[in-house]
Protein backbone atom coordinates (compact mmCIF):
# COMPACT_ATOMS: atom_id res chain seq x y z
CA UNK A 1 0.00 0.00 0.00
CA UNK A 2 1.23 3.11 -0.78
CA UNK A 3 2.84 5.36 1.32
CA UNK A 4 0.89 8.52 0.25
CA UNK A 5 -2.59 6.69 0.30
CA UNK A 6 -1.86 6.18 4.15
CA UNK A 7 -1.05 9.36 4.50
CA UNK A 8 -3.69 11.24 2.50
CA UNK A 9 -6.46 9.17 4.64
CA UNK A 10 -4.48 9.76 7.59
CA UNK A 11 -4.54 14.00 6.77
CA UNK A 12 -8.37 12.74 5.67
CA UNK A 13 -9.00 11.59 9.09
CA UNK A 14 -7.73 14.28 11.22
CA UNK A 15 -9.35 17.28 9.40
CA UNK A 16 -12.72 15.58 9.89
CA UNK A 17 -12.45 15.42 13.75
CA UNK A 18 -11.73 18.81 13.96
CA UNK A 19 -14.68 19.97 11.91
CA UNK A 20 -16.77 17.51 14.04
CA UNK A 21 -14.81 18.53 17.30
CA UNK A 22 -15.33 22.53 16.67
CA UNK A 23 -18.71 21.93 15.49
CA UNK A 24 -19.69 20.49 19.22
CA UNK A 25 -17.87 23.33 20.89
CA UNK A 26 -20.46 25.69 18.43
CA UNK A 27 -23.40 23.86 19.41
CA UNK A 28 -22.97 23.97 23.26
CA UNK A 29 -21.99 27.96 22.70
CA UNK A 30 -25.49 27.90 21.35
CA UNK A 31 -27.41 26.22 23.73
CA UNK A 32 -29.35 28.58 26.36
CA UNK A 33 -28.44 29.01 29.94
CA UNK A 34 -24.94 29.85 31.01
CA UNK A 35 -22.63 27.10 32.42
CA UNK A 36 -21.47 29.04 35.89
CA UNK A 37 -25.11 29.41 37.01
CA UNK A 38 -25.94 25.60 36.04
CA UNK A 39 -23.21 24.51 38.37
CA UNK A 40 -24.34 26.49 41.25
CA UNK A 41 -28.16 26.44 40.53
CA UNK A 42 -28.06 23.58 43.63
CA UNK A 43 -26.42 25.70 45.92
CA UNK A 44 -28.18 28.77 45.67
CA UNK A 45 -25.35 30.88 44.92
CA UNK A 46 -25.67 34.65 44.75
CA UNK A 47 -24.45 36.80 41.56
CA UNK A 48 -21.33 37.63 42.65
CA UNK A 49 -20.89 33.89 43.23
CA UNK A 50 -21.52 33.29 39.93
CA UNK A 51 -19.79 35.87 38.40
CA UNK A 52 -16.40 34.51 40.09
CA UNK A 53 -17.29 30.90 38.57
CA UNK A 54 -17.64 32.17 35.30
CA UNK A 55 -13.99 34.18 35.92
CA UNK A 56 -12.31 31.00 36.99
CA UNK A 57 -13.89 28.58 34.03
CA UNK A 58 -12.64 31.58 31.63
CA UNK A 59 -16.25 31.84 30.39
CA UNK A 60 -15.11 35.85 30.23
CA UNK A 61 -12.76 35.03 27.60
CA UNK A 62 -13.54 35.78 24.13
CA UNK A 63 -14.48 33.12 21.84
CA UNK A 64 -11.37 32.25 20.50
CA UNK A 65 -9.32 31.81 23.28
CA UNK A 66 -12.37 29.68 25.08
CA UNK A 67 -11.88 27.51 21.56
CA UNK A 68 -8.07 27.41 21.36
CA UNK A 69 -8.41 26.02 24.88
CA UNK A 70 -10.90 23.80 24.27
CA UNK A 71 -8.82 22.05 21.54
CA UNK A 72 -5.55 21.83 23.54
CA UNK A 73 -7.74 20.60 26.81
CA UNK A 74 -9.32 18.18 23.85
CA UNK A 75 -5.54 17.44 22.74
CA UNK A 76 -4.74 16.14 25.82
CA UNK A 77 -7.65 14.13 26.41
CA UNK A 78 -9.38 16.52 28.84
CA UNK A 79 -13.11 17.00 28.13
CA UNK A 80 -13.96 19.04 30.53
CA UNK A 81 -16.59 18.85 33.72
CA UNK A 82 -19.61 17.50 34.08
CA UNK A 83 -22.07 20.42 35.16
CA UNK A 84 -23.90 18.58 37.07
CA UNK A 85 -21.51 16.33 39.37
CA UNK A 86 -18.20 18.40 38.86
CA UNK A 87 -16.50 15.53 37.91
CA UNK A 88 -14.12 14.92 34.93
CA UNK A 89 -16.10 13.79 32.17
CA UNK A 90 -13.33 12.12 30.35
CA UNK A 91 -13.30 9.78 33.39
CA UNK A 92 -17.11 9.30 34.14
CA UNK A 93 -17.16 7.96 30.29
CA UNK A 94 -14.34 6.04 30.98
CA UNK A 95 -16.48 4.15 33.80
CA UNK A 96 -19.21 3.60 31.04
CA UNK A 97 -17.26 2.57 28.37
CA UNK A 98 -16.49 -1.02 28.97
CA UNK A 99 -20.14 -1.90 29.25
CA UNK A 100 -20.94 -0.46 25.99
CA UNK A 101 -17.72 -1.61 24.34
CA UNK A 102 -18.63 -5.18 25.24
CA UNK A 103 -22.58 -4.51 23.99
CA UNK A 104 -21.41 -2.62 20.85
CA UNK A 105 -18.70 -5.83 19.87
CA UNK A 106 -20.83 -8.75 20.87
CA UNK A 107 -23.80 -7.12 18.53
CA UNK A 108 -21.72 -6.40 15.49
CA UNK A 109 -19.96 -10.14 15.46
CA UNK A 110 -23.54 -11.61 15.73
CA UNK A 111 -24.59 -8.59 12.90
CA UNK A 112 -22.12 -9.53 10.45
CA UNK A 113 -22.07 -13.28 10.74
CA UNK A 114 -25.82 -13.16 10.48
CA UNK A 115 -25.58 -10.54 7.84
CA UNK A 116 -23.01 -12.06 5.73
CA UNK A 117 -25.30 -15.16 5.76
CA UNK A 118 -27.92 -14.02 4.92
CA UNK A 119 -26.81 -11.39 2.10
CA UNK A 120 -24.94 -14.65 0.71
CA UNK A 121 -27.22 -17.55 0.71
CA UNK A 122 -29.48 -14.40 -0.96
CA UNK A 123 -26.92 -13.49 -3.86
CA UNK A 124 -26.27 -17.26 -4.49
CA UNK A 125 -30.01 -18.21 -4.40
CA UNK A 126 -31.28 -15.23 -6.29
CA UNK A 127 -34.50 -15.23 -7.25
CA UNK A 128 -35.86 -18.24 -5.66
CA UNK A 129 -37.67 -18.40 -2.66
CA UNK A 130 -34.64 -18.19 0.13
CA UNK A 131 -33.54 -15.44 -1.55
CA UNK A 132 -37.08 -13.78 -0.71
CA UNK A 133 -36.82 -15.33 2.82
CA UNK A 134 -33.65 -13.68 3.50
CA UNK A 135 -33.94 -10.75 1.56
CA UNK A 136 -37.84 -10.53 3.64
CA UNK A 137 -35.53 -11.34 7.19
CA UNK A 138 -33.00 -8.25 6.25
CA UNK A 139 -35.68 -5.56 5.48
CA UNK A 140 -37.67 -6.67 8.74
CA UNK A 141 -34.52 -6.40 10.94
CA UNK A 142 -33.95 -2.98 9.60
CA UNK A 143 -37.36 -1.77 10.21
CA UNK A 144 -37.59 -3.28 13.92
CA UNK A 145 -36.74 -0.98 16.74
CA UNK A 146 -34.77 -2.43 19.22
CA UNK A 147 -36.57 -0.91 21.97
CA UNK A 148 -39.47 -3.31 20.66
CA UNK A 149 -37.84 -6.49 19.38
CA UNK A 150 -35.58 -5.66 23.08
CA UNK A 151 -39.26 -6.01 25.04
CA UNK A 152 -40.63 -9.19 23.26
CA UNK A 153 -37.30 -10.84 23.72
CA UNK A 154 -37.77 -10.17 27.14
CA UNK A 155 -41.29 -10.71 27.53
CA UNK A 156 -40.71 -14.87 26.06
CA UNK A 157 -37.30 -15.72 27.52
CA UNK A 158 -36.92 -13.73 30.73
CA UNK A 159 -41.05 -13.45 32.01
CA UNK A 160 -41.89 -16.85 30.40
CA UNK A 161 -39.49 -19.05 29.48
CA UNK A 162 -37.34 -17.58 32.97
CA UNK A 163 -33.89 -18.59 30.91
CA UNK A 164 -31.88 -15.30 30.69
CA UNK A 165 -32.46 -12.52 32.71
CA UNK A 166 -34.63 -9.43 31.73
CA UNK A 167 -32.30 -6.46 32.97
CA UNK A 168 -28.86 -5.94 34.33
CA UNK A 169 -25.04 -6.65 33.59
CA UNK A 170 -22.16 -8.44 34.66
CA UNK A 171 -22.31 -11.88 33.29
CA UNK A 172 -22.07 -13.39 29.37
CA UNK A 173 -25.76 -14.40 30.48
CA UNK A 174 -26.74 -10.74 30.88
CA UNK A 175 -25.32 -9.83 27.42
CA UNK A 176 -27.06 -12.33 25.19
CA UNK A 177 -30.71 -10.80 25.12
CA UNK A 178 -29.13 -7.30 24.45
CA UNK A 179 -26.38 -8.50 21.80
CA UNK A 180 -29.15 -10.55 19.72
CA UNK A 181 -31.59 -7.89 19.63
CA UNK A 182 -29.20 -4.84 18.28
CA UNK A 183 -27.51 -7.74 16.33
CA UNK A 184 -30.58 -8.32 14.63
CA UNK A 185 -30.70 -5.04 13.61
CA UNK A 186 -27.33 -4.52 12.40
CA UNK A 187 -27.52 -8.13 10.31
CA UNK A 188 -30.85 -6.37 8.31
CA UNK A 189 -28.58 -3.28 6.35
CA UNK A 190 -25.45 -5.91 6.66
CA UNK A 191 -27.12 -8.57 4.81
CA UNK A 192 -28.77 -6.03 1.96
CA UNK A 193 -25.04 -4.65 0.79
CA UNK A 194 -23.15 -8.18 1.16
CA UNK A 195 -26.31 -9.14 -1.36
CA UNK A 196 -25.58 -6.41 -3.83
CA UNK A 197 -21.68 -6.73 -3.93
CA UNK A 198 -21.92 -10.66 -3.99
CA UNK A 199 -24.69 -10.45 -7.42
CA UNK A 200 -21.84 -7.59 -8.74
CA UNK A 201 -19.26 -9.95 -8.41
CA UNK A 202 -21.10 -13.11 -9.64
CA UNK A 203 -21.71 -11.54 -12.90
CA UNK A 204 -18.10 -9.96 -13.25
CA UNK A 205 -15.88 -11.56 -15.86
CA UNK A 206 -13.61 -13.13 -14.15
CA UNK A 207 -16.06 -15.13 -12.45
CA UNK A 208 -17.37 -16.12 -15.62
CA UNK A 209 -13.60 -16.74 -16.81
CA UNK A 210 -13.04 -19.08 -13.37
CA UNK A 211 -16.24 -21.09 -14.39
CA UNK A 212 -15.18 -21.46 -17.90
CA UNK A 213 -11.57 -22.75 -16.73
CA UNK A 214 -13.83 -25.36 -15.15
CA UNK A 215 -13.61 -24.29 -11.09
CA UNK A 216 -15.77 -26.13 -9.62
CA UNK A 217 -18.82 -23.72 -8.61
CA UNK A 218 -18.37 -24.03 -4.63
CA UNK A 219 -14.75 -23.20 -5.17
CA UNK A 220 -15.93 -19.98 -7.22
CA UNK A 221 -17.74 -18.56 -4.69
CA UNK A 222 -15.27 -19.22 -1.67
CA UNK A 223 -12.32 -18.17 -3.12
CA UNK A 224 -12.97 -16.40 -6.26
CA UNK A 225 -16.14 -14.23 -5.18
CA UNK A 226 -15.95 -14.02 -1.38
CA UNK A 227 -12.22 -12.70 -1.57
CA UNK A 228 -13.78 -9.38 -4.07
CA UNK A 229 -16.99 -9.11 -1.96
CA UNK A 230 -15.18 -9.22 1.42
CA UNK A 231 -13.49 -5.22 0.61
CA UNK A 232 -17.02 -3.76 0.02
CA UNK A 233 -18.92 -5.78 2.73
CA UNK A 234 -15.99 -4.53 5.59
CA UNK A 235 -16.48 -0.96 3.93
CA UNK A 236 -20.22 -1.70 5.16
CA UNK A 237 -19.63 -2.78 8.32
CA UNK A 238 -17.57 0.09 9.27
CA UNK A 239 -19.89 2.16 8.00
CA UNK A 240 -22.95 0.50 10.52
CA UNK A 241 -20.10 1.37 13.76
CA UNK A 242 -22.36 4.46 13.90
CA UNK A 243 -25.52 2.32 14.09
CA UNK A 244 -24.60 -0.24 16.41
CA UNK A 245 -23.28 2.57 18.84
CA UNK A 246 -26.28 4.45 18.61
CA UNK A 247 -28.24 1.46 18.67
CA UNK A 248 -26.54 0.72 21.87
CA UNK A 249 -27.86 3.63 23.52
CA UNK A 250 -31.16 2.38 23.27
CA UNK A 251 -30.96 -1.19 23.80
CA UNK A 252 -29.17 -0.24 27.01
CA UNK A 253 -31.92 1.66 28.48
CA UNK A 254 -34.62 -1.78 27.36
CA UNK A 255 -32.36 -4.06 29.54
CA UNK A 256 -31.83 -1.25 32.35
CA UNK A 257 -27.85 -1.42 31.61
CA UNK A 258 -24.76 0.71 32.38
CA UNK A 259 -23.22 2.39 29.97
CA UNK A 260 -22.48 5.48 27.64
CA UNK A 261 -26.43 5.14 26.65
CA UNK A 262 -27.39 5.99 30.12
CA UNK A 263 -24.59 8.87 30.81
CA UNK A 264 -25.93 10.81 27.31
CA UNK A 265 -29.62 10.62 28.63
CA UNK A 266 -29.20 11.28 32.13
CA UNK A 267 -27.04 14.26 30.71
CA UNK A 268 -29.56 15.36 27.89
CA UNK A 269 -32.50 15.19 30.64
CA UNK A 270 -30.38 17.30 32.95
CA UNK A 271 -29.11 19.97 30.29
CA UNK A 272 -25.42 18.51 31.36
CA UNK A 273 -23.70 19.78 28.44
CA UNK A 274 -20.09 18.90 28.61
CA UNK A 275 -21.27 15.05 29.00
CA UNK A 276 -22.87 15.45 26.50
CA UNK A 277 -20.22 16.67 24.25
CA UNK A 278 -17.56 14.76 25.85
CA UNK A 279 -19.85 11.01 24.55
CA UNK A 280 -20.54 13.10 21.00
CA UNK A 281 -16.87 13.38 20.09
CA UNK A 282 -15.65 10.17 21.76
CA UNK A 283 -18.29 8.37 19.59
CA UNK A 284 -17.06 10.61 16.68
CA UNK A 285 -13.54 10.14 17.18
CA UNK A 286 -14.25 5.70 17.70
CA UNK A 287 -16.06 5.84 14.19
CA UNK A 288 -13.44 8.01 12.32
CA UNK A 289 -10.99 5.25 13.86
CA UNK A 290 -13.27 2.45 13.05
CA UNK A 291 -13.78 3.64 9.52
CA UNK A 292 -9.97 4.61 9.08
CA UNK A 293 -8.71 0.76 9.46
CA UNK A 294 -11.69 -0.28 7.20
CA UNK A 295 -10.32 1.99 4.47
CA UNK A 296 -6.92 0.76 4.56
CA UNK A 297 -7.65 -2.68 5.05
CA UNK A 298 -9.82 -2.36 2.04
CA UNK A 299 -6.60 -1.12 0.33
CA UNK A 300 -4.58 -3.81 1.05
CA UNK A 301 -6.80 -5.92 -0.11
CA UNK A 302 -7.93 -4.16 -3.42
CA UNK A 303 -5.09 -2.67 -5.18
CA UNK A 304 -7.13 -0.66 -7.51
CA UNK A 305 -8.94 1.61 -4.45
CA UNK A 306 -5.24 3.13 -3.89
CA UNK A 307 -4.57 5.13 -6.90
CA UNK A 308 -8.30 6.70 -7.77
CA UNK A 309 -9.64 6.53 -4.57
CA UNK A 310 -10.13 10.83 -3.98
CA UNK B 1 -42.65 13.74 -15.88
CA UNK B 2 -42.56 10.76 -17.67
CA UNK B 3 -40.77 9.11 -14.74
CA UNK B 4 -43.60 9.33 -12.35
CA UNK B 5 -45.99 7.69 -14.36
CA UNK B 6 -43.67 5.17 -15.61
CA UNK B 7 -42.61 4.26 -11.75
CA UNK B 8 -46.38 4.61 -10.79
CA UNK B 9 -47.13 1.60 -12.98
CA UNK B 10 -43.85 -0.44 -12.33
CA UNK B 11 -44.95 0.27 -8.19
CA UNK B 12 -48.65 -0.89 -8.85
CA UNK B 13 -47.47 -4.47 -10.26
CA UNK B 14 -45.21 -4.98 -6.88
CA UNK B 15 -47.46 -6.54 -4.22
CA UNK B 16 -45.14 -5.50 -1.70
CA UNK B 17 -45.16 -2.23 -2.87
CA UNK B 18 -49.18 -2.01 -3.02
CA UNK B 19 -49.30 -3.64 0.84
CA UNK B 20 -47.23 -0.92 1.75
CA UNK B 21 -48.61 2.41 0.10
CA UNK B 22 -51.91 0.36 1.41
CA UNK B 23 -50.69 0.72 4.99
CA UNK B 24 -49.60 4.19 5.13
CA UNK B 25 -52.37 5.20 4.00
CA UNK B 26 -54.15 3.80 6.20
CA UNK B 27 -52.36 4.60 9.08
CA UNK B 28 -52.62 8.10 7.53
CA UNK B 29 -56.15 7.99 7.45
CA UNK B 30 -56.45 6.33 11.08
CA UNK B 31 -54.70 9.14 12.73
CA UNK B 32 -56.70 11.80 11.06
CA UNK B 33 -59.78 10.45 11.96
CA UNK B 34 -58.87 9.68 15.82
CA UNK B 35 -61.44 11.97 17.35
CA UNK B 36 -64.04 9.70 15.46
CA UNK B 37 -62.64 6.22 15.58
CA UNK B 38 -61.15 6.24 19.06
CA UNK B 39 -63.08 4.82 21.55
CA UNK B 40 -62.27 7.11 24.32
CA UNK B 41 -59.74 9.67 24.82
CA UNK B 42 -55.93 9.29 24.85
CA UNK B 43 -55.52 11.23 28.08
CA UNK B 44 -59.01 9.37 29.92
CA UNK B 45 -57.81 7.76 32.96
CA UNK B 46 -60.21 5.21 34.55
CA UNK B 47 -58.67 3.61 37.43
CA UNK B 48 -61.38 1.22 37.80
CA UNK B 49 -60.51 0.17 33.81
CA UNK B 50 -56.56 -0.31 34.73
CA UNK B 51 -54.67 -2.85 32.86
CA UNK B 52 -57.78 -4.89 30.78
CA UNK B 53 -56.90 -7.54 28.47
CA UNK B 54 -57.74 -6.35 24.60
CA UNK B 55 -61.23 -7.78 24.33
CA UNK B 56 -64.65 -6.83 25.54
CA UNK B 57 -64.26 -3.65 27.46
CA UNK B 58 -61.44 -2.30 24.85
CA UNK B 59 -60.38 -3.72 21.86
CA UNK B 60 -56.87 -3.39 22.37
CA UNK B 61 -57.17 -3.41 26.19
CA UNK B 62 -56.03 -0.40 28.78
CA UNK B 63 -52.85 0.19 29.98
CA UNK B 64 -51.78 1.26 33.87
CA UNK B 65 -53.80 4.04 34.38
CA UNK B 66 -57.22 2.56 32.45
CA UNK B 67 -56.32 4.68 29.68
CA UNK B 68 -57.58 2.69 26.14
CA UNK B 69 -54.27 1.54 24.34
CA UNK B 70 -56.96 1.59 20.64
CA UNK B 71 -57.70 5.70 21.62
CA UNK B 72 -53.96 6.19 22.83
CA UNK B 73 -52.64 4.69 19.17
CA UNK B 74 -55.23 6.55 17.29
CA UNK B 75 -53.90 9.80 18.62
CA UNK B 76 -49.99 8.50 18.81
CA UNK B 77 -50.29 7.98 14.79
CA UNK B 78 -50.76 11.77 14.85
CA UNK B 79 -47.67 12.97 16.91
CA UNK B 80 -45.48 9.55 15.68
CA UNK B 81 -46.63 10.63 11.44
CA UNK B 82 -46.35 14.47 12.10
CA UNK B 83 -43.16 14.47 13.96
CA UNK B 84 -41.72 11.69 10.51
CA UNK B 85 -43.38 13.93 8.15
CA UNK B 86 -41.59 17.03 9.61
CA UNK B 87 -38.17 15.39 10.08
CA UNK B 88 -38.42 14.05 6.62
CA UNK B 89 -39.01 17.60 5.52
CA UNK B 90 -36.13 18.69 7.04
CA UNK B 91 -33.77 16.03 6.00
CA UNK B 92 -34.65 16.90 2.60
CA UNK B 93 -34.97 20.60 2.88
CA UNK B 94 -31.09 20.55 4.45
CA UNK B 95 -29.69 17.51 2.57
CA UNK B 96 -31.00 17.93 -1.00
CA UNK B 97 -29.72 21.78 -1.85
CA UNK B 98 -26.30 20.41 -0.07
CA UNK B 99 -26.00 17.70 -2.10
CA UNK B 100 -27.14 18.92 -5.11
CA UNK B 101 -24.43 22.03 -4.78
CA UNK B 102 -21.68 20.01 -4.01
CA UNK B 103 -22.06 17.43 -7.03
CA UNK B 104 -23.02 20.06 -9.51
CA UNK B 105 -20.63 23.17 -8.54
CA UNK B 106 -17.04 22.24 -8.68
CA UNK B 107 -14.18 20.74 -7.31
CA UNK B 108 -13.32 23.05 -4.41
CA UNK B 109 -16.72 23.54 -3.34
CA UNK B 110 -17.63 20.39 -3.91
CA UNK B 111 -14.50 19.03 -1.23
CA UNK B 112 -15.94 22.04 1.39
CA UNK B 113 -19.01 20.60 1.75
CA UNK B 114 -18.82 17.25 1.57
CA UNK B 115 -16.00 17.37 4.75
CA UNK B 116 -18.68 19.01 6.87
CA UNK B 117 -21.02 15.72 5.68
CA UNK B 118 -18.61 13.68 6.68
CA UNK B 119 -17.75 15.80 10.00
CA UNK B 120 -21.94 15.06 10.64
CA UNK B 121 -21.64 11.49 9.71
CA UNK B 122 -18.84 10.96 12.02
CA UNK B 123 -21.53 11.24 14.99
CA UNK B 124 -23.94 8.09 15.45
CA UNK B 125 -27.36 9.49 13.81
CA UNK B 126 -29.15 8.80 17.05
CA UNK B 127 -26.26 10.60 19.12
CA UNK B 128 -26.30 13.54 17.01
CA UNK B 129 -29.96 13.88 17.41
CA UNK B 130 -29.79 12.94 20.82
CA UNK B 131 -27.37 16.01 20.97
CA UNK B 132 -29.45 18.11 18.67
CA UNK B 133 -32.19 17.64 21.17
CA UNK B 134 -30.12 18.48 24.31
CA UNK B 135 -29.59 22.30 22.57
CA UNK B 136 -33.40 22.56 21.47
CA UNK B 137 -35.36 21.56 24.37
CA UNK B 138 -38.40 19.45 24.21
CA UNK B 139 -41.31 19.48 22.21
CA UNK B 140 -42.61 18.05 18.64
CA UNK B 141 -40.73 20.22 16.95
CA UNK B 142 -37.01 19.89 18.25
CA UNK B 143 -37.79 16.03 18.00
CA UNK B 144 -38.31 16.70 14.47
CA UNK B 145 -35.71 18.97 14.30
CA UNK B 146 -33.00 16.99 15.72
CA UNK B 147 -33.91 13.73 13.70
CA UNK B 148 -34.39 15.84 10.45
CA UNK B 149 -31.03 17.26 10.92
CA UNK B 150 -29.47 13.41 11.66
CA UNK B 151 -31.39 11.98 8.89
CA UNK B 152 -29.47 15.16 6.33
CA UNK B 153 -26.03 14.08 6.00
CA UNK B 154 -27.07 10.99 4.66
CA UNK B 155 -29.24 12.40 2.40
CA UNK B 156 -26.46 15.01 1.18
CA UNK B 157 -24.26 12.19 0.03
CA UNK B 158 -27.17 10.48 -1.71
CA UNK B 159 -27.97 13.70 -3.60
CA UNK B 160 -24.19 14.37 -4.83
CA UNK B 161 -23.89 11.17 -5.72
CA UNK B 162 -27.26 11.05 -8.23
CA UNK B 163 -26.22 14.63 -9.46
CA UNK B 164 -22.87 13.74 -10.31
CA UNK B 165 -24.08 10.89 -12.22
CA UNK B 166 -26.77 12.20 -14.20
CA UNK B 167 -24.08 15.67 -14.70
CA UNK B 168 -22.08 13.30 -16.53
CA UNK B 169 -24.19 12.18 -18.91
CA UNK B 170 -23.98 14.02 -22.70
CA UNK B 171 -27.39 15.66 -22.48
CA UNK B 172 -25.78 17.95 -19.87
CA UNK B 173 -23.10 18.69 -21.87
CA UNK B 174 -25.57 19.85 -24.39
CA UNK B 175 -27.08 21.99 -22.65
CA UNK B 176 -23.81 23.81 -21.30
CA UNK B 177 -23.05 23.75 -24.80
CA UNK B 178 -26.50 25.42 -26.02
CA UNK B 179 -25.63 28.52 -23.43
CA UNK B 180 -27.65 26.61 -20.28
CA UNK B 181 -26.63 28.79 -16.84
CA UNK B 182 -25.52 26.82 -13.71
CA UNK B 183 -28.57 27.23 -11.74
CA UNK B 184 -30.54 26.23 -14.66
CA UNK B 185 -29.11 23.04 -16.05
CA UNK B 186 -29.46 21.70 -11.91
CA UNK B 187 -32.82 22.62 -11.30
CA UNK B 188 -34.87 21.99 -14.89
CA UNK B 189 -31.70 19.45 -15.84
CA UNK B 190 -30.35 17.25 -12.96
CA UNK B 191 -32.88 17.69 -10.61
CA UNK B 192 -35.77 15.97 -12.73
CA UNK B 193 -33.22 13.01 -13.74
CA UNK B 194 -32.20 12.72 -9.95
CA UNK B 195 -35.57 12.68 -9.05
CA UNK B 196 -36.69 8.80 -8.70
CA UNK B 197 -33.61 8.15 -6.86
CA UNK B 198 -33.90 10.72 -4.31
CA UNK B 199 -37.96 9.90 -3.80
CA UNK B 200 -36.76 6.45 -3.42
CA UNK B 201 -34.04 7.20 -1.13
CA UNK B 202 -36.47 9.94 0.66
CA UNK B 203 -38.80 6.56 1.30
CA UNK B 204 -35.90 4.75 3.44
CA UNK B 205 -35.18 8.06 5.08
CA UNK B 206 -38.54 8.22 6.61
CA UNK B 207 -38.21 4.66 7.88
CA UNK B 208 -35.05 5.77 9.55
CA UNK B 209 -36.77 9.19 11.29
CA UNK B 210 -39.63 7.43 12.55
CA UNK B 211 -37.36 4.58 14.06
CA UNK B 212 -35.41 7.64 15.79
CA UNK B 213 -38.25 10.09 15.95
CA UNK B 214 -39.69 7.57 18.35
CA UNK B 215 -36.53 6.09 20.05
CA UNK B 216 -36.21 10.04 20.87
CA UNK B 217 -39.40 9.94 23.29
CA UNK B 218 -38.81 6.03 24.49
CA UNK B 219 -35.89 7.61 25.95
CA UNK B 220 -38.31 9.99 27.93
CA UNK B 221 -36.34 12.71 25.76
CA UNK B 222 -38.30 14.59 23.48
CA UNK B 223 -42.24 14.86 24.97
CA UNK B 224 -43.73 15.56 28.06
CA UNK B 225 -44.49 12.57 30.44
CA UNK B 226 -48.10 10.77 29.19
CA UNK B 227 -47.73 12.50 25.69
CA UNK B 228 -49.70 9.57 23.68
CA UNK B 229 -47.16 9.10 21.01
CA UNK B 230 -45.88 5.48 19.64
CA UNK B 231 -42.38 5.42 21.81
CA UNK B 232 -43.82 7.11 24.64
CA UNK B 233 -46.56 4.45 24.86
CA UNK B 234 -43.82 1.68 24.56
CA UNK B 235 -41.33 2.78 26.89
CA UNK B 236 -44.42 3.55 29.89
CA UNK B 237 -45.78 -0.07 29.05
CA UNK B 238 -42.52 -1.64 30.31
CA UNK B 239 -42.97 -1.42 33.55
CA UNK B 240 -46.33 -3.47 33.18
CA UNK B 241 -45.26 -6.18 30.83
CA UNK B 242 -45.14 -8.80 32.65
CA UNK B 243 -49.40 -8.13 33.34
CA UNK B 244 -50.13 -5.78 30.39
CA UNK B 245 -47.94 -6.84 27.52
CA UNK B 246 -50.38 -5.43 25.42
CA UNK B 247 -49.19 -1.66 26.31
CA UNK B 248 -45.98 -1.99 25.34
CA UNK B 249 -46.25 -4.15 21.88
CA UNK B 250 -49.13 -2.88 20.24
CA UNK B 251 -47.85 0.72 19.72
CA UNK B 252 -44.13 -1.15 18.86
CA UNK B 253 -46.00 -3.16 16.37
CA UNK B 254 -48.08 -0.16 15.08
CA UNK B 255 -44.24 1.26 14.70
CA UNK B 256 -42.46 -1.40 13.48
CA UNK B 257 -45.39 -2.16 10.39
CA UNK B 258 -44.91 1.57 9.29
CA UNK B 259 -41.50 1.86 9.14
CA UNK B 260 -40.97 -1.45 7.28
CA UNK B 261 -44.25 -0.08 5.01
CA UNK B 262 -41.27 3.70 4.06
CA UNK B 263 -38.55 0.61 3.77
CA UNK B 264 -40.49 -1.26 1.81
CA UNK B 265 -41.91 1.85 -0.40
CA UNK B 266 -38.00 2.69 -1.04
CA UNK B 267 -36.91 -0.97 -2.14
CA UNK B 268 -40.13 -0.74 -4.46
CA UNK B 269 -38.77 2.42 -5.97
CA UNK B 270 -35.14 1.72 -6.47
CA UNK B 271 -36.26 -1.59 -8.11
CA UNK B 272 -38.75 0.39 -10.49
CA UNK B 273 -36.42 2.56 -11.25
CA UNK B 274 -32.50 0.00 -11.45
CA UNK B 275 -34.71 -3.78 -12.43
CA UNK B 276 -31.52 -5.25 -12.57
CA UNK B 277 -30.72 -4.53 -9.00
CA UNK B 278 -34.16 -6.44 -7.84
CA UNK B 279 -35.26 -6.59 -4.32
CA UNK B 280 -31.45 -4.96 -3.10
CA UNK B 281 -30.30 -1.48 -2.57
Amino acid sequence: MTARYVGRRLLQAAFVLWLSTTLTFLALQLAPGDPAQALLAASGATPEEVAARRSQLGLDDPLPVQYVRYLVDLARGDLGRSWLHGRPVGRMIAEQFPATAELAVSASLLGVVAGLGLGILAAVRRGTWLDTAATSVAVVGLSTPTYWSGLLAILLFSLHLRLLPAAGEGDLLHLILPSLVLGFALSGSIARMVRASVVEVLGAPFVLAARARGVPRRRVLFVHVLRAAAGPALAVAALQFGFVLGGAVVTESVFARRGLGRLAVEAILWRDLPVVRGVVVVAAVAYVLVNLAADLIQAALDPRLREDAA
Amino acid sequence: MVWIARTCRSLLRQPAALAALGWLIAVCVAAAAAPVLAPAGPLEVAADRALLPPGRGAVLGTDFLGRDVLGRLLWGGRWTLQMGALALAVAVGLGLPVGLVAGSAGRQVDAVLMRLVDSLLAVPGLLLAMAVLAVLGTGLLPVALAAGMAAAPPYARLARSVTMEVRSAPFIDAARAVGCSAGRIAVRHILPNAGPALVAFAATQLGWVLLNGAALSFLGLGLPPGTPEWGAMLSEGRGYLRDAPWASAVPGLALTLTTLAANLLGDSLQTALRPQWAAGP
